[in-house]
């Protein structure tokens, strides 16, 4: 069995994080890691749903000192804890705040400011096979579907971004993330960059612009900020003054060149986006307002196998068709041409139609619903997502009620609209186009009734 | 908590902060339509974090302050219209 170390660090000394009372070591991080470990009940699996990314890191790490994998869902709603306990049932919750675990057996993050670090040895290996995570996609069916992470290919993946972005060797970069630990861009590039990347992060998540120049201001430069387009339009729409920052990342969608323009000027350091998916982790990288192409991680290998495309080689485990269509350059480049249009990516959340489609027609007393995402693009990427019921006896407030219990809030309807039926063809089918005529039909009538 | 003892919203800034809201997210209502004192979350209009930080985004443009959620007072801002109308009228520079 192979042996991949918890951390990269070289010493124990060095600062594996900076939290608002000032920098942690690793010495400190494994400590507390440890003591949380001997605290964890008997459960093989468990929710890490800690808000903060200190705590959220330490609650993995204590995970994995005992072999345990951390289930980190696309949406913490009701119907997915209840799925994940049916599968689970031994999962338990580690929370940092006000969570609503329902009857699951829960663990609030204990203070453990006060630990000795005599303790401390080095760093522990932990079993490259050991599922440290699963993640998962919103599956076609309804069910979510489960992608197991092993310790060893997360840390392959680690290094290759952090190497593809030059993190490893020369002054160490501070990451000041907008995205959240639980999320799989979020995790691989402020997680795990800190544990493999020799990067520190910043342990909050903040959220509106200001915060994100009071995070900046609290650690020292080189500065690298990992966010998303959405996060990135609103921080350059506002009035603020912000600090140096010396790196950008972005990922969840593609930047519009508009974006990446008024990004590097207004920001002046260069803004690299990471490319990939649930299923086979990060692929590749480009800058782009140097090359619109994408450069594949290290050892990477994309193939086409008529239609599709199989990403194989590197840190990725087996052989992963893509749900992307790719235009395979002959330098082993990569132009993306369209994302599936099948997956709803908003915020870094992803879903897809097929299984929102399930989960409003799962809901007792509609007859037929469908989601839909019109052809309209803000400049900021942001889609919103509209939906079509049939459902006489149900209010719109109360399908909307009902929808919240499946699915995350960022993929409500909005509108919802209320309908007598859907425009089916003779096979069943919901053509999009169909689809977009009734939206605009609907989209023209006022609609003043109260949500 | 400390107690509220700023001035509260009165009616014409709660209309106004209405009618912002209905027009940075683009919502199908009348802003009257939004109660003063229902959950702008979940059960109430079924805001998520993308439409608060569009909304911080015109408010702070129009009453010239930024936002910040460096403790829990951010939950309680945007728990219903009168809460965060209240917060901006202690808040406004503008």
């Amino acid at each position: 069995m192979s042996r991949v170390p918890l951390l990269g660090h070289a010493s124990l000394d060095d600062i594996f994080a900076y939290l608002p009372a000032g920098p942690t070591t690793v010495r400190r991080f494994l400590a507390t890691a440890s003591a949380l470990a001997k605290r964890l009940p008997a459960g093989r699996h468990f929710l890490n749903l800690c808000q903060d990314r200190y705590r959220f890191s330490v609650g993995l790490a204590a995970g994995l000192l005992d072999g345990r994998t951390s289930l980190q869902p696309a949406s913490q709603s009701v119907e997915t804890l209840r799925q994940i306990q049916r599968q689970h049932a031994d999962v338990f919750c580690l929370c940092d705040g006000a969570f609503d675990s329902l009857d699951l057996p829960r663990v609030d993050f204990p203070d453990l400011s006060a630990l000795g670090l005599e303790a401390v040895a080095g760093i522990p290996d932990i079993p490259g096979e050991l599922v440290a995570v699963t993640v998962y996609t919103s599956g076609s069916t309804g069910l979510p579907m489960a992608h197991d992470k092993s310790w060893g290919a997360l840390v392959r993946n680690a290094r290759a971004e952090a190497s593809r972005l030059g993190l490893l060797d020369g002054a160490r970069h501070t990451i000041v993330g907008t995205v959240p630990a639980q999320h799989m861009y979020g995790f691989e590039s402020t997680v795990l960059l800190a544990m493999h990347g020799n990067s520190p992060f910043w342990s909050g998540k903040p959220f509106y612009p200001q915060d994100i120049v009071c995070a900046l201001q609290a650690v020292p430069r080189p500065r690298l900020l990992v966010t998303t387009p959405f996060h990135l339009g609103t921080l350059l729409a506002a009035d603020v003054e912000l600090p140096t920052l010396d790196r950008l990342l972005s990922a969840t969608a593609p930047l519009s060149r508009e974006l990446a323009a008024a990004a590097e000027a207004r920001l002046a350091a260069p803004l690299e986006e990471i490319y990939g998916c649930t299923e086979s982790g990060q692929l590749a990288s480009r800058r782009l307002l140097m090359d619109a192409a994408w450069l594949p991680l290290d050892g990477v290998c994309l193939e086409r196998d008529g239609d599709r495309i199989i990403a194989s080689g590197g840190h990725i485990e087996g052989r992963v068709p893509l749900a992307d269509a790719l235009e395979l350059l002959p330098d082993g480049r990569f132009m993306l041409l369209g994302r599936n249009t099948d997956l709803i990516s908003i915020a870094g959340k992803r879903s897809s139609l097929a299984y929102l489609d399930h989960q409003i027609r799962a809901i007792p007393g509609v007859v037929d619903g469908a989601f839909f995402q019109p052809d309209e693009a803000s400049p900021q990427a942001i889609v919103r997502l509209c939906a079509f019921a049939v459902a006489p006896e149900l209010s719109e407030r109360q399908l909307l009620a009902r929808l919240r219990q499946r699915v995350d809030a960022v993929f409500l309807p909005r509108p919802l609209f209320r309908v007598e039926s859907l425009p089916r063809n003779n096979t069943g089918k919901l053509p999009r186009a169909k689809l977009q005529a009734l939206y605009e039909s609907l989209r023209q009538k006022p609609r003043h009734a109260p949500r | 908590m400390s107690q509220d003892t700023s001035p509260l919203a009165d009616d014409v800034l709660l209309a106004e902060v209405a009618e912002l809201i209905v027009s940075a997210l683009n919502l199908d209502l009348n802003p009257s339509e939004i109660e003063p004192d229902a959950p702008l979350f979940g059960e109430g209009l079924g805001l998520d974090s993308i439409d608060v930080l569009e909304i911080a985004l015109v408010v702070s443009k129009r009453y010239g302050f930024q936002l910040r959620s460096d403790n829990d007072d951010n939950l309680r801002i945007f728990s219903s219209l009168r809460n965060l109308a209240a917060y901006i009228a202690r808040q406004r520079t503008k």
